[in-house]
């Protein structure tokens, strides 16, 4: 049994419900899907009881009708857990992860500035990575924001 | 801006180390910092949305320019995520290459970062020393790939050009000149005053913080934290390499500066090792134009540290979406850490210590008028013909200028 493989029995037994969604690709890529009520306290288990680990990134998805965003959990032994959740698109509220990853911070604001995510508990503080003067509402990386809507926009 | 507690200056968005756009707000009383505040962005090219109305292929070239430095760590990074997808054998030959090429890469950035943390000290010899010595691994990779920076060596399925015999020993003559200067550079970093005390109790980051604060590369493995994608989760030859992860426990600029030279010694044993045993064959399989849906993840380690790519396909010639971390990122948080209750004149010091790169998408240029506060934004074409205007005007006429190619 490969690395990634056990690391996911271990996760299914603790929540069984990770497990439809649950498949690794190769020895170190895990990949789980945890819906909103349920994510927190499975990425408190792997961030608190997995230590040491580390947030590699969040990428945010447009998957049409809802939005998907994946936190890239990386371990020592080189295992990814790629923990992945979904909000509906009129109303994507996340909470923070900065209580467990601090730079957590910078990649929160990348997925509402480019996303339109709504981060509960996220400090006050710069935007990043678009201008001030960037148009309310406009979300670049949503699939039906279009580039020539900047010209428009500004 | 006056406050009880002391002055608030902004920094920016010149940089104040770096030749590149940053905006910094440092609170201060006297020469301390109190409080440090970063406004990123202003790099931000829309690199990840530009890859999705771009082919595969297209997109190779697209993201090795995120970098100005570590464009084949990006590049590989990305293809890297594309062959998992499309389940692609990468011929050896390409892996060896691949490798060889990303161990030159560190040689010139380390070698790079070296001079710009001596400049920064006002010991500007030390940048004369090195870039002069840089220039021997840039000719390498100019002969290798044809181009400095750029080398557009990777392909989906392999790489693009192999390395004859000739090119095999001038490389190694190469590292033979390097590894001596190397030795040198480490003998003075050991002894010179100067650098052991400008770079000694500067910048610190304990090890908790270094974990706490998700650093990577060799500002973490300077703190004690030993990783190492390369070693924890190997990609292209290097599971099949000997090297050694270089940490210390000095937790400051010093040790950075330690780390990133011994890192030079292990390239050298790499670059060695792969073209002692590069194996025959081809140097690429033929890879489809459209992949198969799915998503992967892919890691690399650049010579600033862990950068991850993640690719979803969609069964078609484009991906569905392209997601970039580069090291910096990473970096950041404890850049601000770093800095807290230092004094002001270390700023610059300890922002080019963690070797910073603020890179990312589109080239649009966004202009406002300054008498009616009209904003407007100019095409490529359009801020080349203002420019040779704007020339004409001052007295530089650019259409007499005859310019050959030789």
């Amino acid at each position: 049994m490969t690395k990634s493989e056990e690391i996911k029995n271990h996760l299914i037994k603790e929540f069984g419900y990770l497990e439809p969604a649950a498949r690794t690709q190769g020895p170190r890529r895990i990949f789980m899907e945890a819906g909103a009520d349920k994510f927190s306290e499975v990425f408190g288990f792997i961030s608190e009881g997995m230590k040491p680990v580390m947030l590699s990134a969040i990428t945010g998805l447009d998957e049409g009708e809802g939005l998907g965003f994946i936190y890239h959990l990386s371990r020592a032994d080189g295992v990814i857990i790629n923990l992945k959740t979904t909000a509906p698109k009129t109303n994507p509220v996340l909470k923070s992860v900065t209580r467990y990853f601090p730079s957590a911070d910078v990649y929160e604001r990348e997925l509402r500035d480019l996303f339109g995510a709504k981060i509960e508990g996220l400090v006050e503080g710069n935007r990043y990575p678009l201008t001030d003067d960037w148009p309310a509402g406009e979300y670049p990386l949503r699939k039906d924001w279009k580039k020539k809507e900047v010209k428009d926009a500004l | 801006m006056h406050s009880k507690r002391g002055f608030k200056i902004p920094v920016g968005p010149q940089h104040p180390s770096l030749k590149e756009p940053e905006s910094f707000s440092v609170a201060l009383r006297g020469e301390k910092i109190l409080g440090f505040d970063m406004r990123l962005g202003y790099n931000h090219r829309g690199i990840e949305k530009a890859c999705e109305e771009r082919t595969y292929f297209q997109d190779i070239y697209l993201i090795e320019r995120i970098c100005g430095i570590c464009s084949h760590s990006h590049s590989t990074c990305f293809i890297q995520a594309v062959e998992e997808l499309a389940g692609l054998e990468v011929p050896k030959k390409a892996l060896y290459i691949r490798t060889l090429i990303g161990e030159l890469e560190r040689v010139h950035n380390h070698f790079l970062w070296l001079g710009i943390a001596g400049h920064e000290i006002g010991f500007d010899t030390l940048l004369m020393y090195t870039w002069r010595d840089r220039e021997i691994v840039m000719d390498i990779l100019a002969a290798l790939t044809g181009s400095r920076v750029n080398y557009g060596i990777n392909t989906i399925g392999g790489v693009r050009r192999g390395v004859t015999g000739e090119e095999s020993k001038k490389i190694l003559k190469a590292m033979d000149d390097l590894e001596e200067r190397t030795k040198y550079y480490i003998e003075l970093a050991m002894q010179d005053t100067t650098i052991i005390r400008r770079f000694s109790k500067v910048g610190i980051l304990s090890k908790e913080d270094a974990l706490r604060l998700g650093a990577v590369g060799p500002v973490a493995r300077a703190s004690g934290v030993e990783r190492d994608i390369r070693r924890d989760d190997p990609y292209a030859a290097y599971g099949e390499v000997s090297f050694g992860v270089i940490t210390d426990n000095h937790c400051d600029v010093y040790g950075r500066t330690i780390v990133r030279l011994k890192e030079l010694m292990e390239s050298f044993k790499i670059i060695r090792q792969v073209l002692k045993n590069l194996p025959e064959g081809a140097i690429a399989v033929k890879a489809p134009r459209k992949v198969p849906a799915g998503e992967a993840v892919s890691r690399y380690e650049a010579p600033r540290g862990e950068d991850m790519h993640y690719v979803k396909s969609n069964g078609t010639d484009k991906p569905d979406r392209v997601k970039v971390r580069a090291p910096t990122l990473a970096n950041i948080q404890a850049v601000k850490h770093m800095l807290k209750d230092r004094f002001l004149a270390d700023m610059p010091i300890v922002i080019a210590a963690i070797d910073p790169c603020f890179s990312c998408t589109d080239r649009i240029i966004s202009t406002r008028d300054v008498d009616t506060g009209r904003s407007d934004v100019m095409t490529w074409d359009r801020l080349r013909e203002y420019s040779i205007e704007w020339h004409r005007e001052n007295g530089v006429d650019f259409s007499k200028i005859k310019t050959k190619i030789r």
